[in-house]
């Protein structure tokens, strides 16, 4: 018999709020000591009130409306409880009856063509702390710093069938959240985790089968290599009635490459949902629901397709560009400085994407002001600052986002000299101390008139145009 | 009787005594609970904050029972507060043995309107969200409210008036065009309606209370009348709900980890909460809590919790009818005017059948004032108006 898998996910995702949820701890304590951002608020002491941050039901909505979602325009939050000692008040502050937006929908790509995974609904709420394991001390340690860091909960249905098509609904709202700018979305850093839920049911049932939940995955590669070894699983277990399956919670040993039934404890336990009487619920009015429809992003497939058609850029630049909203905004208002969408193209591709590559950062890190690049761009097309020059300026750009392009090469230099006296002295010295490649050249090696070339761009410190430079050093060489 | 901390022998005209359930920075605040003796706090409760920089003298603590939830104080671990045999609040000694000229405290299952009822004191409930409950212990969050108890009326607004008032701290604290409103007397109370249904079975002493005011009120120009308000004695079965479920889980963060209560012999996680809990917590509020974590569950959140928050709604919309036909209601704070000790042995769980006076204001967030041994409550924001009938009563 073959059989389908039917897969839904649950995705938690770190929203990219300069503070936490309930309070005025910073969000970010990436490389911070332990228990360095925290209050008594997020530390559960009694006595502190919630105070939701408005940023967070922005970005709550924002997500929503990325994922085509009705937004609950009368959204509350809810307590969960449960003890764990990295959850200090014991309970989570969550959204159980009226999450911010439900209804959504996906559309991912197939090989079968295009599919709608459905959204179920997306929630808010706050993230515990960590437990930090001493091994040698035989103790463990709370770090609170995580605790109360917004998160939305993107929940699907079991719209997923295959390995494939999760890893393109994953990357398909990484992309979604990340043009939104509502969240970082990195694996690796833990602002993405997912949930997969299971079970298989032979090709062309509607029936659903027992489902399996595995929690906390961290990477794609783990998450596609589980649904493979779920998948057999429990066709194995139907097949030939190796085990029987039962709903439950598993863990993936990325390691071994298998899932694990986690102890009943673990999993057991009712949650005692209830409205949280200190959470006024929150009203999204007209001019709230509009200022965030507002500010949605153009979508990278509509870009694509403006960058291609009406900007004449080729498909493999756009590309290029449309991989993150940052070196979208940077191209577009760099385009409306130098008005060519060529030459910005380029400098966002080839200069831009690989200083970002080289110092290890994600695109969307991208702090360069597109304007700024503009007009830097229009200096090296005036001839007014070489191009070698002109990507060091870039490049200080990254350190300083304030440079002036035009004040900041005066001031190092880098303003090609009209100056044709200079050059031609130059170039006379450098061929006269160089006849070896001037005989070289002569003698047919066009590699000999670049050593050349660049010796003099070397001695005019690049503040010289190459069309000019070229003729007259061929001049010179024509007289030696 | 136990006043638990004196921070002076400070006899200034201005000197407050709090119940040990508004945080202070300056001296430990247990909630009347082994699982928090000797706790600091970090910071001061808003209120506590405008006190002193109003220029009052924040220097005592009173004790209360375990979390407020009881009757009078008797479930605090420091035994119960008696004088004479007769259970006493100790917030209100404070003020009828002149150690303090007001007390303020976290009113959750009327505790406080219960004492100064007893005593002859003049207690304010406000309406909820007219004081912020920034840096109050949590227990019942959706009805408990900060409140005022004093000798005299005038003490009772002049101190209301400064700890009332918009605080952004506070997520359900009201606009401060609201907290404002609340200490205007706009419409001054013209007539009284008598809840008949919360009067009958109480005791003689306490009637004689209930006639001695109508008849004040009555010469003092204000009608009275009776209504039936039967069904407003729903109110305690569905704040009982209410009350138990938040108290159990604002109480479950105390698990003997980050601070609090830790029991010395637990060998893992699960024991180390279990025996902290155990051992620091009473038999009542451990009742609370068992019966609260209940009506969370699956099983019984629709039954029970969700048909108690429309039972609130439901209550709200009596006052709200009632109040087309008067301008505030009458009824008792206490079905008795002394309880004894044996009162509470006999029944440790009287505090869950006697607070049918009290719960009605609790569970709607309504101002209540208690004076001359009854409980006048009126429509949101009426504070200043209930007060000033009282004093207009005498």
């Amino acid at each position: 018999m073959r059989y389908e898998t039917v897969i839904g996910l649950e995705v938690h995702v770190e929203l990219a709020t300069d503070s936490k949820i309930f309070c005025s701890c910073s969000a970010h304590s990436y490389g911070a000591e332990p228990n360095d951002h925290v209050c008594p608020a997020c530390c559960g002491m009694p006595g502190m009130l919630p105070v939701v941050n408005r940023r967070v039901v922005d970005f709550g909505m924002k997500a929503g409306m990325m994922l085509n979602c009705h937004i609950n325009r009368v959204t509350t939050f809810d307590k969960k409880s449960y003890y764990y000692p990295d959850l200090p008040a014991a309970y989570q502050t969550t959204q159980w009856f009226a999450p911010v937006a439900v209804n959504g929908t996906v559309e991912i790509d197939t090989p079968a063509g295009k599919k709608a995974i459905r959204i179920k609904q997306i929630h808010m709420e706050e993230d515990a702390g960590k437990l930090v394991h001493d091994l040698r001390e035989d103790t463990t340690h709370v770090d609170f710093n995580r605790t109360s860091v917004p998160l939305i909960e993107i929940v699907s249905q079991p719209d997923l069938s295959s390995a494939a098509e999760v890893e393109a609904y994953l990357e398909r709202l990484k992309t979604l959240l990340r043009y939104a700018r509502v969240a970082e979305c990195e694996m690796a850093h833990g602002t993405m985790r997912c949930d997969v839920n299971l079970s298989i049911r032979p090709e062309g049932s509607t029936e659903y089968g027992v489902r399996t939940e595995m929690k906390n995955m961290n990477s794609i590669e783990a998450i596609k290599r589980a649904i493979e070894y779920e998948t057999a699983r429990h066709i194995d277990a139907v097949e030939n009635g190796t085990e029987v399956l039962v709903q439950e919670t598993r863990r993936w040993d990325d390691v071994k490459g298998k899932s694990y039934a986690m102890r009943t404890k673990e999993t057991a336990g009712d949650y005692r949902y209830f409205p949280d009487p200190n959470v006024m619920p929150v009203v999204i009015d007209d001019e709230w629901y509009d200022s965030i429809a507002d500010s949605l992003p153009e979508l990278p497939e509509v870009k694509f397709e403006r960058y291609t058609s009406e900007m004449g850029l080729g498909e493999y630049d756009a590309e290029q560009l449309t991989r993150s909203i940052a070196l979208c905004e940077c191209f577009e208002s760099a385009v409306e400085v130098c008005g060519s969408a060529k030459d910005a193209a380029n400098w966002v591709i080839s200069e831009i994407m690989s200083i970002l590559n080289t110092k290890g950062m994600t695109y969307d890190m991208l702090t360069v002001n597109g304007e700024t690049l503009g007009r830097l761009i229009v200096l090296v097309r005036d001839g007014k600052v070489g191009r070698a020059n002109a990507r060091r300026i870039l490049a200080d750009m990254f350190d300083d986002a304030t440079i002036d392009p035009e004040a900041y090469a005066e001031k190092m230099g880098f303003i090609v000299s009209n100056d044709t006296g200079l050059i031609e002295s130059v170039v006379k010295a450098v061929v006269a101390a160089d006849p070896a490649s001037v005989a070289a050249y002569k003698g047919g090696r066009e590699k000999a008139l670049m050593a050349l070339f660049g010796k003099c761009m070397k001695e005019l410190r690049g503040n010289c145009d190459p069309q000019v430079l070229r003729v007259v050093l061929l001049a010179e060489i024509e007289k030696a | 009787m136990k006043i638990i901390t004196a921070k002076t022998d400070c006899a200034c005209e201005k000197r407050i005594a709090l119940d040990d359930m508004i945080l202070t920075s300056d001296m430990p605040t247990a909630a009347g609970s082994r699982m928090l003796d000797g706790y600091m706090s970090l910071f001061d409760a808003e209120v506590v904050t405008r006190l002193k920089e109003a220029g009052h003298c924040v220097s005592m603590k009173a004790d209360v029972g375990e979390f407020a939830v009881d009757l009078m104080g008797e479930t605090s671990y420091n035994g119960a507060p008696v004088a004479s045999g007769v259970l006493v609040n100790a917030a209100c000694e404070t003020v009828k043995n002149g150690d303090a000229v007001a007390a303020i405290s976290l009113d959750v299952n009327g505790a406080i309107r219960r004492g100064a009822a007893q005593s002859g004191l003049v207690c304010i409930k406000p309406t909820y969200g007219t004081v912020s409950r920034y840096g109050t212990i949590p227990a019942a969050c959706s009805g408990e409210c900060v409140s005022v108890t004093a000798g005299d009326v005038k003490t009772v607004a002049d101190i209301l008036s400064v700890i009332a008032g918009h605080d952004d701290k506070d997520g359900t604290s009201l606009p401060a065009e609201k907290c404002e409103a609340a200490g205007k007397v706009t419409a001054p109370v013209k007539r009284i309606g008598v809840i008949r249904a919360l009067c009958e079975g109480v005791d003689a002493d306490v009637q004689a209370k209930l006639d001695e005011f109508c008849a004040k009120a009555q010469a003092a120009g204000i009608e009275i009348v009776t209504f039936d308000g039967a069904a407003l004695t729903a109110a305690r079965a569905a704040w009982n709900v209410l009350m138990s479920a938040e108290v159990c889980n604002n109480v479950s963060r105390y698990d003997g980890v980050k601070y609090g209560y830790r029991a010395e012999r637990f060998t893992n996680i699960d024991e180390l909460y279990t025996n902290s809990r155990t051992e620091a917590f009473g038999d009542v509020l451990k009742s609370v809590i068992l019966y609260g974590s209940e009506t969370l569950s699956t099983e019984n959140y629709m039954k029970v919790y969700d048909k108690s928050l429309r039972v609130r709604r439901i209550i709200c919309e009596i006052f709200a009818d009632l109040f087309e036909d008067a301008d505030a209601v009458l009824m008792p704070a206490v079905g008795k005017m002394a309880y004894t000790e044996e009162d509470v042995k006999a029944d440790k769980y009287m505090a869950f059948s006697e607070n049918v006076y009290t719960a009605p204001a609790s569970i709607t967030g309504l101002p209540a004032v208690v004076a001359g041994g009854v409980q006048l409550v009126g429509p949101a924001l009426s504070d200043a108006a209930l007060l000033d009938a009282v004093a207009r009563i005498g």
